[in-house]
């Protein structure tokens, strides 16, 4: 069958699935989704469906994420009216509502629709792309999650997908690495280096025998984009994965996702069996010359694996520590042979560069860095979930439109991007523009795209000490500027947790961070100290505080607070005695209750079942 | 001799992969997936299989977190430790936890009902703290309704 018959085919099944049954049902089940229950909640829909007798009438489907996840179960609804409307908070109780009101009376439930996905406007709801989270947006990666299945090639090939293959096969492997560069995408695992620069590197390598690998290791805690796009729209990276290996001359490709994805990996498995049935992978790829097969490699749970070298290692079967570079990968890297890796992001955005053109995606962005970036909103905010947004967007739009600010009227105080090998951004640069340059100017990295967001609450001594436990474990333990790098920044901020340090100790992390950047081996240790040094220059007085005064201002680290009970606002009600782990509070009903400072090891146990604020940190 | 049956389960892993050393890792992964934990034993198989030394074999194994050397709980509970759980009180869960049940973070309890696990993060961030029993994600969680899901494994 010829690309165009294919296109054909698939169009007759996306209409199917968009127009041909009166009644559809879309649930968003990527991992986060069904955390929120989205299973059970497709289950509901499928047994009242079948008591009103509607199942033959309506389509039922599991959609991606569309990164709204603080709105989780998120489902559309189409009606017989042909409009979509979308509906947030959704369980298996609002179900048998939503199927009479919706889908058999031809009313929206107003107070659980969030947005109109297509069709006449509704009273009091917006249209999607008007949402104030959406309208900021700008969908490139994303294109397809949340919209189509993620199950069926039909959908992703109706929506353009492999059209970019379609069109780089018409083009000689140099002119497809001469249009990657044009398009100015760099690569969206962290270092930012030009993804057409890397290829042609590759491409120039002399040897027969060339990999491409899609690197899905993210292991940065607090990051979560490249689960989603395998999880919504795997074909999108497969694609991109394809063009890349067509551009170096390589005829095999690996995927490296961790053990911790299940279902992308199975997402992934997928995708690959139905490329190899439409002629999209092994001998002559669409009927050309080029001949290609990809394998999925599972990760073992190793964050430094994340680095190229060290990936490669893991791939081989060897314990996954970096070596030093040169060479690079491009002239010897997997099983000793020229390798390109592209992080998920960057090969998602590229099928989408070679279906419509570097011209095009130039628009988006900034003179240096192009295109658009998915962010990981986390934290302290009140829109959690996954964002894609222009380059050089202001910080604030972020935050405050898009991730619509810090709950419980607390104040923003700062914002961590880029996870371990990252810093802490100040409240002050909310103005900033998010792009490589500007993210490095202030300290911080893009990487990977976590934001994890901080409020009045967060102390900034223990944030560091957590990204300082984290890489201190995951230091494969190689070269001693990390090793010992590591351990002694987690010692020393341990020490000042406790209020057990000197000021001296300020000055020694600075020199320690600073050897780390020169001197270690791989990103993991050259990157590692920056949550230390970022605190250290935006927030100093915090760790002052500790030193001097033994104090935690934000009321956090532990050996430095005391909790206690408000008797203006305790009312007796009896709710946090038994949850104390350690007997600490006494108190009869409708009584103050009281802590015992002597028993009480300040968990915090009390101040979570407290439903009247009246459990306060000194 | 007759193959024991343990003996016969690794030669039916090792069918689907190549005596190579880059199958080092989906062999062991596979010999986790059916016994639950690698075994001195399956680990010496492993070796035998593909030539390399026990000592190699378990130099690999034990650098990567995914694998375990002894047997876990009847069921599994992993609380995360992601930046966003952190900073919304997923180390007070699992303190909560681990008191509660007497054991710290890669430890099973003496009946053999539960294990716990610390992972760093399973990129359900905005769920934030997330734990995970038996392969099913818990959202937005606290100390109570954890403790809740662990005594339905009772």
């Amino acid at each position: 069958m010829s690309f165009k018959q294919i296109q054909e085919q698939a169009n007759v099944e996306w209409e199917a699935f968009t127009r041909s049954q009166p009644l559809r049902v879309l649930v968003g089940s990527a991992t986060c989704g069904r955390a929120a229950g989205a299973l059970e909640v497709m289950e509901a829909f499928e047994e009242e469906l079948g008591k009103r007798s509607l199942t033959s009438r309506t389509g039922v489907y599991e959609v991606g994420c569309l990164g709204m996840c603080y709105a989780e179960v998120l489902v559309e609804l189409t009606g017989a009216d042909g409009r979509r409307i979308l509906y947030e908070g959704v369980s298996p109780k609002s179900v048998p509502s939503l199927v009479d009101s919706h889908l058999v009376e031809g009313h929206p439930l107003l107070d659980k629709a969030i947005a109109v996905m297509e069709g006449d406007s509704l009273e009091g709801v917006s249209h999607f792309s008007q949402l104030p989270n959406v309208e900021h947006q700008v969908r490139v990666v994303m294109r397809n999650c949340g919209v189509i299945d993620p199950t069926r090639v039909s959908h992703y090939i109706a929506r353009g997908g492999y059209s970019g293959m379609h069109r780089a096969l018409s083009m000689t492997p140099e002119e497809v690495v001469a249009e990657m560069t044009a398009s100015g995408l760099r690569g969206r695992g962290g270092a930012g280096f030009p993804t057409g620069v890397k290829w042609g590197f590759a491409r120039k390598s002399p040897g027969d025998t060339k990999y491409v690998i899609c690197n899905a290791d993210e292991g940065d805690p607090g990051a979560f984009m490249d689960r989603s796009v395998l999880e919504g729209d795997p074909h999108a990276v497969l694609e991109g994965l394809l063009i890349a290996g067509y551009a170096i001359g390589a005829s095999q490709g690996y995927v490296y996702c961790r053990a911790e994805y299940p279902l992308a990996i199975e997402r992934v498995e997928e995708a690959i069996e139905q490329m190899r049935e439409k002629g999209f992978l092994g001998e002559g790829v669409m009927g050309s010359s080029f001949s290609f097969d990809i394998k999925i490699k599972k990760g073992a749970g190793a964050f430094v694996c994340g680095e190229e070298t060290s990936l490669m290692q893991s791939i081989e079967g060897k314990r996954g520590m970096p070596r030093s570079r040169p060479p690079f990968p491009a002239v010897s890297g997997l099983f000793g042979k020229p390798t390109n890796i592209n992080n998920v992001e960057t090969l998602a955005s590229v099928s989408a560069i070679m279906e419509k053109g570097a011209q095009w995606y130039q628009g988006f962005g900034t003179e240096k860095s192009k295109g658009t970036k998915t962010f990981a909103l986390a934290g302290k905010i009140n829109r959690t979930g996954l964002i894609e947004v222009p380059m050089g967007i202001p910080l604030k739009t972020i935050i405050e439109d898009i991730g619509g600010g810090v709950p419980d009227g607390k104040k923003f105080k700062a914002v961590q991007t880029g996870g371990p090998s990252g810093g802490c951004v100040p409240a002050r640069f909310m103005d900033l523009p998010v792009d490589y340059e500007h993210l490095a100017q202030v300290g911080s990295i893009m990487g990977s795209g976590g934001m994890i967001v901080m409020d009045e609450e967060s102390c900034m001594v223990d944030v560091a000490r957590y990204f300082l436990t984290f890489t201190e474990n995951e230091s494969c333990g190689k070269c001693v500027p990390c090793r010992m790098g590591t351990q002694h920044l987690l010692k020393t901020l341990t020490h000042i947790s406790e209020g057990c340090a000197t000021p001296d100790q300020i000055e020694t992390m600075r020199k320690v961070g600073d050897s780390m950047k020169k001197g270690s081996l791989c990103g993991l240790g050259q990157t590692a100290p920056n949550p230390v040094l970022t605190t250290l220059r935006y927030f100093e007085d915090e760790y002052r505080a500790h030193i001097e005064d033994k104090k935690c201002p934000a009321g956090v680290c532990r050996a430095l607070i005391t909790f206690h009970i408000d008797p203006q606002l305790c009312t007796g009600c009896m709710a946090c005695a038994p949850a104390c782990p350690v007997d600490a509070i006494s108190g009869e009903k409708k009584k103050t209750h009281h802590i015992d400072q002597n028993l009480c090891i300040r968990c915090g146990s009390c101040r979570q079942a407290c439903k009247f604020d009246a459990v306060v940190v000194n | 001799m007759k193959p024991t049956s343990t003996e016969h389960q690794f030669d039916q892993i090792f069918l689907n992969h190549s005596p190579t050393r880059d199958s080092l890792i989906p062999i062991l992964q596979d010999v986790q997936d059916a016994m639950d934990y690698l075994s001195p034993e399956a680990l010496e198989a492993v070796a035998r299989y593909l030539d390399l030394s026990e000592n190699d074999v378990y130099g690999v194994a034990t650098f990567y977190t995914q694998f375990r050397f002894h047997p876990p709980g009847k069921h599994r509970l992993k609380v995360c430790l992601g930046t966003a759980c952190h900073v919304r009180g997923s180390g007070l869960i699992l303190e909560g936890v681990s008191r509660r049940l007497g054991i710290v973070p890669g430890e099973t309890t003496e009946d053999g009902n539960l294990s716990l696990e610390r992972v760093a993060c399973f990129g359900s961030c905005a769920l934030a703290p997330v734990v995970v029993l038996d392969d099913k994600v818990y959202g937005r969680m606290t100390t109570r309704k954890t403790q809740k899901i662990i005594e339905e494994t009772e």
